[in-house]
């Protein structure tokens, strides 16, 4: 029989009891003890996200300048107050459930956060952001990197990415899986009966042993009897019915899929989560209904607040943290396509029942003056203030319970970050 | 089907095709390994008319939806693409479109969005000779030019409709220059990250601008159309300076022209692109992974060796495509079987191996997507993101689904074969005409044994039809659905 983690966890500690010995293993057991209920959805925002679009300083006088076309006017942001710099903040008119969601105080907006020299280009920046080593962008990711600290045997269902390419974040030595469609999950054979019980049998038999110094191979084994030993426990997410109702698109469907993994409890702790649409170069089209950022906030919003909506009558938003990122911000001015172009340091946030809601960081002014600290570039682009990899430490050391140090490679901490 | 061939024959074709129907490794195992590269890039000694055995008894079928329309249907357009993977006499073609069609990443989707599914269709896989307007879709562009000359596939990238619309040149104006195209000509498509800076962007903007689309054509003859335009009101016509070679004198600044004159700008930068060694490098790098391996770090003997064909031929990819496979590098033991297959890659050779005899590849489109890949919808302008992460759980089982519904639709083929051989005698020949059929990379200790186990389940081996139809498509479900069937 496989011990799963929360066995080992539960043995763990047990052991503590009776002996007292060892401080080192008190604090991890302590550490994943904590952890052990705790779920992180990572969310990517794919493409770029325009945060000044997203969390709008809709009275710096140099955005109405600098975006005459994209710019929302101030009458029609959704204000939530100023920042620690006094800038008024609103966010985008679509966003009515994060503003509900604000307002109860669980969103915290995270703002400019970014590195030094960010990169503009979408993959190198994703990877960046993604193992959270400017240095060394072909690193496991950061959640991976997690993932394996954690108590081995990993369970084949620790994380769950719901697209069906495992993303750079997840990357791991634990195999992780991709699982896009929870009703699609199961076993097809050519036959019926006793034969395709034993085609089963026989396939999980042969995936279940390891094959030796052929790592490459190892992997899709390792790949082939993570799917066939977790058939049962996905088809349960597929039979969830919530009570919210989810938008019929990508993104909701997938936020769904999480919180019938998180109310069936079949065991999963990371969750990848993606929405795309983000690259808007051109036709950006901020504001009418059916434009096209206009409509990316409808599907961020309505995804996001449906899920929140879910966990909380399920009992489950205290468990839950919803942590965003995308490659990079945009430039500040608006190009000649009514769009935006490649730029630094954008807005991240967090979501959760014990998310200190809030502004965490200053807004950037606008002001094209080449020497504005809080930009860079020539004041065209906006210049980071948090290191992201701070934010990644709050999540792992106050939220996930491990210690950010070693999963980061360095100590990230940073304070004022108690947004969880 | 149990077949004898050269084992070397069957890795090129692995690589430079999509695995072997039966007469593809009867045609080649006649050949010298020689002749037989000889005869993969010299395709245009053999005529191009797969598209004709469409809907025709003998091949894999497609699904009509009213009419069968691949100009202006996307569906219709996979599928016609995934036939003639299955059925092209000119395989490294379908291979090395693939692989551009990777490289010049472009998605369905967006197009889909500013035109319309029809347009859209048309700017990829339209042929110009039955389009009205005379559009070629980039992805016949890309089939056309397959060998051709990397500067030319470039130039036609540059001024295609669909990449326009893809990375925003249409709206590259003076007053406000587009970046979009101009960093990933250079990011993706030529020299790679690092290569440049950001103010190389900024100039590279301005290079295109101007290059946007015009609408010639009467729309009551459907000739009306999208196509590039050189727009000299739209172009910036001051010098741009670079941080890299734009001339053979080493030269890094485009000069002044005219806005008449100012076309030469982009041709010039796609000039200084071309010669870059850096992106000699690039591609004999992904060349590397498409073709030799993807175990291990990238062979630099390698990449130098073909990044020099590269530039010696003046970019000539034919040139550099016979490097490829005549490197010692490719023809190593330790090459074969060392890549994952694309989903395509691996739905194509199930097709060849198990039998495509009553199977529609439209039933091959939605597992495709499962395993993480729909033909014209790469998931960005990188394209897809090769190797183990093809091999997520959710895709890996929908690998083996798709084994299995091949599988089941083979079932009365596979007994029939198995009748024919004598190999239902017993399950040992059984499993040893099925292992013939399907090449693995070697099987992993206890796999043959557990694949014998399975034979000998669920009964005494009587040799019945009955028992042949479901113990062979229960094999060939299992074996192709192994973990050793997805390397090639």
């Amino acid at each position: 029989m496989k011990v799963t983690r929360r066995q080992f966890i539960e043995g763990g500690v047990a052991a503590f009891t009776v002996t007292f010995a060892a401080p080192e293993f008190f604090v991890d057991v302590a550490r994943a003890q904590g952890a052990h209920a705790r779920n992180l959805v990572v969310l990517y925002l794919g493409g770029g996200n325009d945060s000044l679009s997203m969390l709008v300083p809709y009275n710096d006088p140099f955005y109405r300048v600098r975006r005459p076309t994209l710019a929302v006017p101030a009458g029609q942001v959704l204000q939530i107050g100023t920042d620690g710099s006094r800038v008024a903040l609103g966010l985008h008119p679509r966003l009515t459930g994060l503003k509900q969601i604000f307002d109860q105080g669980k969103l915290a907006l995270i703002q400019r956060t970014g590195y030094e020299n960010q990169s503009r280009s979408h993959f190198l920046g994703t990877d960046i952001w993604s193992t959270a080593d400017p240095n060394n962008p072909q690193a496991l990711g950061w959640v991976g990197r997690y993932l394996d600290s954690l108590p081995s045997p990993v369970d084949a269902l620790a994380g769950w990415n719901t697209t069906g390419t495992l993303p750079h974040v997840l990357q791991a030595r634990t195999a992780v899986p991709s699982i896009a469609n929870a009703a699609g999950y199961s076993f097809l054979s050519p036959n019926g009966g006793a034969e395709a019980a034993a085609e089963r049998e026989t396939a999980l038999r042969i995936a279940s042993h390891v094959p030796v110094d052929r790592p490459e191979l190892a992997f899709v084994y390792e790949s082939s009897r993570a799917a066939l030993s977790t058939l049962d426990r996905v088809a349960s997410v597929a039979t969830y019915r919530p009570a919210t109702a989810y938008p019929n698109n990508g993104f909701g469907q997938a936020m769904q899929a999480v919180a019938g993994a998180m109310v069936r409890a079949i065991g999963t702790r990371v969750f990848y989560v993606t929405t795309g649409g983000f690259d808007t170069h051109s036709g950006q089209n901020v504001n009418a209904a059916g434009g096209a950022y206009f409509n990316l906030m409808a599907t961020l919003n309505d995804g996001l607040f449906a899920f929140y909506n879910d966990l909380r009558s399920q009992g489950l938003l205290e468990d839950t943290l919803v942590l965003s990122f995308s490659e990079f911000g945009r430039r500040i001015s608006e190009n000649g396509s009514q769009g935006t172009d490649h730029g630094s340091a954008s807005v991240m946030m967090a979501i959760g029942g014990r998310v200190n809601g809030g502004f965490y960081g200053t807004a950037p002014n606008l002001n094209l003056d080449p020497r504005n600290p809080t930009l860079e570039n020539n004041a065209a682009d906006v210049r980071y203030e948090t290191d992201f990899r701070s934010v990644y430490a709050q999540v792992l050391d106050s939220w996930l319970g491990t210690d950010s140090v070693r999963v980061l490679g360095g100590n990230f901490r940073k304070g004022g970050l108690g947004f969880i | 089907m149990a077949r004898t061939s050269d084992r070397r024959i069957e890795h090129l074709l692995r690589r430079a095709g999509f695995g072997a129907r039966p007469d593809e490794i009867d045609y080649y195992t006649e050949m010298s390994v020689t002749q037989a590269v000889d005869a993969l890039l010299n395709y245009d000694n053999i005529v191009d008319d797969v598209d004709a055995f469409i809907g025709k008894p003998g091949y894999v079928n497609t699904t009509n939806r009213g009419q069968f329309l691949p100009q202006s249907n996307i569906v219709d357009a996979r599928q016609r693409w995934l036939f003639r993977m299955v059925h092209s006499d000119r395989p490294l073609q379908e291979k090395m479109t693939l692989f551009w069609h990777n490289h010049f990443a472009t998605g369905y989707n967006k197009i889909a969005g500013f035109l319309g599914a029809a347009e859209a269709t048309r700017y990829f896989a339209a042929k110009a000779e039955q389009d009205p307007g005379r559009v070629r879709g980039q992805v016949e562009m890309l089939r056309d030019n397959a060998l051709g000359n990397f500067r030319d596939i470039l130039v036609n990238i540059a001024k295609d409709t669909a990449m326009l619309v893809w990375l925003d040149g249409r709206t590259n104006t003076r007053a406000m220059p587009q970046e979009n195209f101009a960093r990933e000509i250079m990011e993706l498509f030529t020299m790679g990250v690092g290569a440049y800076t950001e103010e190389d962007v900024y100039a590279g903007a301005r290079v295109f601008t101007g290059w946007n689309l015009a609408r010639p054509g009467a729309a009551a003859d459907g000739s009306q159309h999208y196509e590039f335009v050189y727009n000299a009101a739209q172009h910036e016509t001051n010098p741009k300076t670079f941080s890299f070679p734009i001339y053979p004198d080493g030269n890094r600044t485009i000069p002044g022209r005219s806005a008449a004159q100012g076309m030469q700008d982009g041709l010039d930068f796609i000039d200084a692109l071309a010669a870059s060694p850096n992106t000699a490098r690039y591609l004999a790098t992904k060349l590397y992974r498409f073709f030799v391996s993807e175990m291990g770090p990238v062979n630099n003997g390698f990449v130098e060796r073909v990044a020099s064909v590269y530039l010696q031929s003046r970019y000539d990819m034919k040139a550099v495509m016979r490097a490829v496979l005549t490197a010692p590098e490719f023809w190593d033991q330790s090459a074969y079987f060392a890549r994952y297959s694309w989903p395509v890659e691996f739905v194509v050779r199930a097709l060849k191996d198990i039998g495509w005899v009553g199977f529609s590849v439209n039933d091959a489109l939605a597992p495709l997507q499962n395993m993480g890949m729909i033909l014209y919808e790469p998931p960005d302008v990188a394209g897809w993101d090769p190797g183990q992460p093809w091999f997520s759980t959710g895709a890996m089982l929908a690998r083996m689904n798709f084994a299995a519904t091949l599988a089941a639709n083979q079932r009365f083929n596979l007994a029939t074969q198995a009748k024919l051989t004598l190999a239902s005698r017993s399950p040992d020949t059984l499993l040893f005409h099925m292992t013939s059929a399907l090449r693995t990379a070697p099987l992993d200790g206890g796999v043959a044994s557990e694949w014998a186990n399975y034979l000998r389940a669920t009964g005494a081996w009587t040799g019945s039809d009955a028992q042949i139809q479901a113990k062979a498509s229960g094999l060939a479900h299992l074996m192709a659905g192994s973990p050793e069937y997805q390397l090639v």
